[in-house]
């Protein structure tokens, strides 16, 4: 408001009108248009205004400048918290932290491969799942949904992501577990068992219940993409495929999820992203034992889970600090996922909350 | 009429009523067998994708209404945990400890968010306001328990203890981006004649803001706030080293505190069959807790903005 172009304080008198209409015919005189008196109110107004309106509002900007602010501070201090405590870590491993095999507490030797091991493993397992399923989801939601249906299936998709982390750890261990135990595995092991992936004990708990579960956690977020991605696409589209004789699936291949690929993938990845930095299902699924196994039967063990287990009984500045330096990997490979995730989306759909600037 | 059109490979105009159904579908039998089976096979494969989704939703509810409704009793609603492996006792210090720790949160969450929501939106079209805009996403996508990290580092290890404020401090980190980006998102669907009426009848800049943009989109922002409200009230991973959880009664913020959350996980993980029956009854409750304080809010602010109008 304090800017020097306002037009309250311009010098001229609001002009009358050029050429007022004196008389009509058939009403006879007509007062011209009286121009407004020297505008003695907004003078008011404008003498009253710089006093006790421009402090109020600096403070305002200065408290909202503030709170902004406060979003970068903290990732700020995030990042130079985790450098900081993981500095011990850092310099006494240097890269072999990330391929050594040996988590020994003991003996102050740590290497965190078993762990990323287990996180890229359950994640592309999770995806591997997840995406047939919610790009199926969203292409009946979208294309094939009687009318009544859609929005209570999309409510209900979405409902999934409502439901904390805890609980489908809660549900995995007591419900999903024996399931794979007495039923999935041993079908799995008789039909595949050739290829190794699907070998040795079944304890229900590992690496496969640990996929399953992300993979129900990720779907609503793919889902929820891909369905506002494709309905992003044009419906003229469809009707021109469909008028060159497709039938649906052949509209809906060539003509909704060609073009609309990118920001799928973008909502592929964010799902990635959600995928490697869950902990708490898990922890509570995958068994907790650091090795590196080639079965997905065998318990793994995940970046995540290791911080939450170990991280409260950490004896020893190496130890923590080796820890930290886990959650600063899984922070940085999120962050790169999220803002490739972020740039393919918005590609797309144009940033919904991104209007031209 | 549109079940059948469904199966038979109609145009989503036609689904919707819009194109006269008197026009046949004149492709159907001149379309190769090969063309014909991909199509039911997707459409098939489609529907599948759907139920295949929705059953681990039914199965997670009906296992927690079935499991869950038969351990709460009023002991569990209003005892402590009894020492490892004797039966009985309950969480109630848990639900209070949840409660407490959400309201720190909510605290701390609320004003920055919209505080940060209305800079996006009234001043950060420039490119300050993008660098936030992208240190909100960054910090929405950061994963929990590396929150938890930080808030240990920061205050649980200055303090030299475990806290419920601690807890409520990563709680309320994590509701930030949710609330700006939600309050963003709606402060610019308020058109911009309502802001300049405001100016033209010589309003300061922050009453506009306040009692008229703001306003204006208060329902949206309310949305927001509880969208990020139930987000966080389920988390695990980030109390784990900063409430830690706590046996006993405990109402004081500089204390370690339990949490239903907590409670759950350690419950579930533990090997006494009493404890998950608690387990399972603890969880029914923190989503009935969830969905309940939800709706209490939107009851109370609808009731607000009623009267208000």
């Amino acid at each position: 408001m304090s800017d020097s172009v306002d037009p309250m304080n311009t010098p001229e008198p609001i002009e009358p009108l050029p050429k007022p209409v004196t008389s009509i015919p058939s009403l006879g005189k007509v007062e011209p248009l009286r121009s407004a008196p020297k505008s003695t109110i907004l003078q008011k107004i404008r003498q009253s205004n710089p006093a006790s309106s421009r402090i109020p509002d600096e403070i305002f900007r200065w408290i909202i400048l503030l709170s902004a602010v406060s979003v970068f501070a903290i990732v700020v201090l995030v990042v130079w918290e985790l450098v900081d405590k993981s500095r011990l870590s850092l310099h006494q491993f240097g890269l072999h932290f990330f391929y050594g095999h040996d988590w020994d507490p003991v003996n102050d030797s740590f290497g965190a491969m078993p762990f990323i091991y287990g996180t890229l493993v359950s994640s592309f397992l999770a995806l591997l799942l997840a995406v047939p399923l919610s790009i199926g989801v969203a292409v009946y939601i979208t294309e094939m949904c009687p009318q009544g249906l859609r929005a209570i299936i999309s409510f209900l998709v979405e409902l999934l992501a409502a439901i904390p982390s805890v609980i489908y750890g809660l549900w995995g261990i007591f419900v999903l577990a024996p399931l794979l135990r007495d039923y999935v595995q041993p079908f799995l092991q008789k039909t595949l068992g050739w290829t190794g992936f699907f070998g040795g004990p079944m304890y229900g708990l590992g690496m496969l219940a640990a996929g399953i579960i992300l993979a129900i956690m990720v779907v609503p977020v793919i889902a929820s993409i891909t369905r506002e991605v494709m309905s992003a696409v044009p419906q003229n589209q469809r009707e021109a495929v469909l008028a060159l004789g497709a039938t649906r699936w052949e509209m809906i291949r060539v003509g909704v999820l060609r073009n609309a690929r990118i920001g799928i993938v973008g909502g592929v990845i964010l799902g990635l992203g959600r995928a490697l930095g869950e902990t708490m299902a898990v922890t509570m699924v995958i068994g907790n034992r650091p090795e590196v196994a080639k079965s997905l039967f065998a318990p793994g063990y995940t970046m995540a889970s290791v911080i939450a287990n170990e991280f409260s009984e950490a004896t020893g500045d190496m130890y923590l600090s080796a820890l930290v330096e886990i959650g600063l990997a899984l922070f940085i490979v999120t962050l790169i996922v999220n803002a490739l995730a972020r740039l393919l989306v918005w590609s797309i759909t144009g940033g919904t909350a991104r209007p031209s600037a | 009429m549109p079940w059948r059109a469904c199966w038979y490979g109609a145009s989503p105009a036609e689904l919707r009523g819009q194109v006269p159904n008197s026009v046949p579908p004149s492709t159907s039998h001149q379309v190769s067998l090969w063309r014909r089976l991909t199509d039911w096979g997707a459409t098939g494969f489609a529907i599948l994708a759907a139920i295949l989704v929705l059953v681990p939703l039914l199965a997670i509810f009906i296992y927690l209404v079935i499991k869950g409704v038969g351990s709460i009793n009023w002991a569990f609603l209003t005892q402590t945990p009894k020492p490892p492996g004797e039966v009985g006792g309950g969480m109630a210090n848990g639900i209070i400890g949840t409660g407490l720790i959400l309201a720190v949160a909510s605290v701390i969450g609320v004003p920055l968010g919209i505080g940060s929501g209305i800079y996006l939106a009234e001043y950060g079209r420039n490119r300050f306001g993008d660098i936030i805009r992208f240190t909100a996403d960054v910090l929405n996508g950061v994963p929990s328990i590396v929150i938890g990290i930080t808030v240990y580092s920061l205050i649980v290890v200055r303090q030299k203890h475990f806290s419920a404020f601690s807890g409520g401090v990563a709680l309320g980190i994590m509701m930030i981006p949710t609330v700006a980006r939600a309050t963003e998102e709606m402060l610019l669907m308020v058109p911009n004649i309502i802001r300049e009426a405001a100016y033209g009848l010589g309003i300061p800049r922050w009453r506009t803001t306040l009692s008229i943009t703001l306003r204006s989109a208060s329902a949206g922002v309310i949305t927001g706030c509880m969208l990020a409200f139930a987000r966080v009230a389920g988390e695990t991973a980030p109390l784990l080293f900063t409430a830690f959880g706590n046996q006993f009664w405990n109402l004081k913020l500089n204390q370690p505190t339990a949490a239903l959350s907590l409670q759950v996980f350690t419950y579930a993980i533990s090997p006494y069959d009493d404890w998950h029956k608690q387990a399972w009854a603890g969880a029914l409750i923190l989503i009935v807790l969830i969905v309940v304080a939800v709706a209490a809010v939107r009851i109370v602010t609808a009731r607000g903005t009623l009267k208000g109008a």
